[in-house]
């Protein structure tokens, strides 16, 4: 109970810097660096607190939490690398700039 | 749940945690001028939100807040960014009207919620209704154990076929507004060939 009680307090923390991270990023990497970081911790955060209220029932959500982190990374990237994501990408390019 | 007082500390201050944290990014996400970073930071709003569902033991709620919240609306607002700008254009300054509508909103619903039973009171009117039935004939009424899935597939089964519906028609105008996006884009050759 204290164990995880700890490990809770120390994610909180983790999470707490992250997004101080996110919110001061000088650029824009920073911020998606951090984000992706604030997801890591909320999927540990949602795997302590399911064993800190004794009911680890819930961990598959950790598991939908991360593809989200991962999605929503891979689609901020995306963005940034060509401004257009899906159906936007197939048109000839010069057509829209970013 | 353990019921010991450390127990309680721990769990005060992850109620005090996390809504601290959703307040300070809602204000940061109303701060932001740019849009980008009000998209990503809305994402981080949705996981703590979520992340509140499921302490207050609503894991369904916290799996669609995680999938449609931090997953699909990042990718729809980013993909709105790219058909747009990423810079907000500076508006009007503070407009008192509607902030005090705002306000006295908020206060009157706040008024409003001291009628409610309080959180977890098994004395109240929502579980005295038709819970107590669902709870003990559900399993040889509809003979599924899970009684969640009984009350959803067949007590509420028009409720739910309505919400299917619901979303089918969003993803079917989501489908028609991309789709039309990109056959004006880059014309098919084969429609062209006679």
């Amino acid at each position: 109970m204290s164990v995880f009680a700890v490990a809770m307090v120390a994610v909180m923390v983790t999470m707490a810097l992250a997004l101080v991270r996110a919110l001061r990023g000088p650029t824009i990497f920073d911020r998606i660096l951090a984000v992706n970081s604030f997801g890591t911790a909320t999927v540990l955060f949602i795997s302590v607190h399911g064993y800190l209220a004794g009911r680890p029932d819930f961990l598959d959500l950790a598991l939908v939490y991360a593809l989200m982190n991962f999605i929503g990374t891979l689609a901020v990237l995306k963005y940034l690398h060509a401004p257009g994501l899906g159906a936007a990408d197939l048109a000839p390019p010069g057509e829209e700039g970013p | 749940m353990d019921p010991g007082r450390g127990g309680c500390v721990i769990d005060a201050l992850i109620d005090v945690f996390l809504l601290g944290l959703l307040v300070i990014v809602a204000v940061a996400v109303g701060q932001s001028r740019n849009l980008l970073v009000a998209v990503m930071l809305t994402g981080i709003y949705s996981l703590l939100s979520a992340s509140w569902m499921l302490v207050l033991d609503a894991p369904d709620v916290a799996y669609t807040e995680a999938a449609v919240g931090a997953g699909v609306s990042t990718v729809l607002m980013l993909g709105t960014l790219a058909l747009t700008t990423r810079e907000e254009k500076p508006g009007p300054a503070l407009e008192p009207v509607p902030l005090v509508v705002a306000l006295i909103t908020g206060l009157v619903l706040l008024y409003g919620t001291l009628d409610m039973p309080a959180f977890g009171d098994p004395a109240s009117p929502v579980h005295q209704h038709v819970a107590p039935h669902y709870l003990q004939r559900s399993g040889e009424e509809m003979g599924i154990q899970n009684i969640i899935t009984s009350v959803l597939a067949s007590y509420r089964g028009y409720d739910t076929l309505g919400e299917t519906s619901v979303v089918l028609t969003a993803a079917v105008g989501v489908f028609a507004l991309l789709g039309g996006r990109r056959r004006r884009g880059a014309p098919v050759p084969e429609a062209e060939a006679p």
